[in-house]
């Protein structure tokens, strides 16, 4: 029987949305006050859902103490409290919350058991979030 | 087709403790989920039917007889009750959020009018839960 555990994890960072390969003028305008130069931060929701048959003898999709260190590990401890735009992933890449999920769900998936179905959802703000589904078009 | 979803909350005691493992081995898989004595949740359980817009209604489920199924098929039993010691499908099966899940559908699965049941969601606290989706 498949079953799909969710958790939420919470980290803060800075970054700034802005493409050196747009001027001053168009990254104000695709960007907003999100391409202020001295850019601004966020409180990121991360809700990580694995699935995976439930294991007979412990009831568990998966160890909950597992996830969450490989969550720390692999997430927070990198992102939490930086500038994101200062991380060598994002040197080539805006740091803009699609492309911050897309790395969370390469670093997750890396880390955890081919076996788990994984899915990535993370929250920006209260009113917006993104999600990156395994196999979904 | 639509998704539509209600939610309902309902107060539990539970442990996790496996009679085939040792106490350490308990301790060590369950930590303080395994203390004997149980401890409680407020879980939020939710429910998501999937359907067509009835053209009279503009309904794809009569929320009513939703909230009365639930009610009737698993919060009058699970709701202020231990989990472990007082719901049938926990006497031998160990009652973590994701078999708690599973149970639910079983109890739903085929009573809601009109509609086919798409998930069932259980949060055992805010930041975590388990869904089901019959697989």
């Amino acid at each position: 029987m498949k079953a799909y555990l969710g958790r939420r994890y919470r980290f803060s960072a800075s970054h700034r949305l802005c493409s050196e390969r747009l001027s001053d003028a168009e990254n104000h305008a695709i960007y907003g006050k999100c391409a202020n130069p001295q850019g601004h931060g966020h409180n990121y929701v991360l809700e990580v859902i694995v699935g995976g048959q439930i294991d007979g003898t412990t009831g568990m999709v998966c160890d909950l103490t597992e996830l969450d260190g490989c969550v720390q590990r692999e997430i927070l401890e990198p992102f939490d409290h930086e500038n994101l735009n200062t991380l060598e992933v994002f040197a080539d890449r805006v740091p803009t919350t699609e492309n911050l999920c897309l790395e969370i769900q390469r670093r997750l998936r890396r880390a955890l058991r081919p076996e788990f179905s994984l899915a990535v959802r993370i929250e920006e703000t209260s009113n917006n979030f993104f999600e990156y589904v395994e196999g979904a078009a | 087709m639509i998704l539509l979803t209600r939610k309902a909350e309902f107060s539990a005691s539970h442990f996790y403790w496996n009679e085939r493992w040792s106490e350490e081995e308990n301790r060590r898989a369950f930590g303080k989920c395994a203390n004997r004595n149980g401890h409680g949740h407020n879980y939020t359980l939710e429910v998501t039917v999937a359907g067509e817009v009835d053209p009279v209604t503009g309904f794809v489920v009569d929320l009513k007889q939703l909230k009365d199924v639930m009610e009737r098929e698993v919060l009058s039993d699970y709701d202020h009750h231990h989990l472990n010691l007082e719901v049938p499908e926990f006497r031998a099966t160990l009652p973590t959020t994701e078999n708690i899940a599973v149970a639910i559908w079983r109890r739903l699965e085929g009573k809601i009018p009109g509609s086919r049941l798409q998930r069932v969601r259980v949060y055992e606290m805010p930041d975590l839960f388990a869904d089901y989706l019959g697989e």
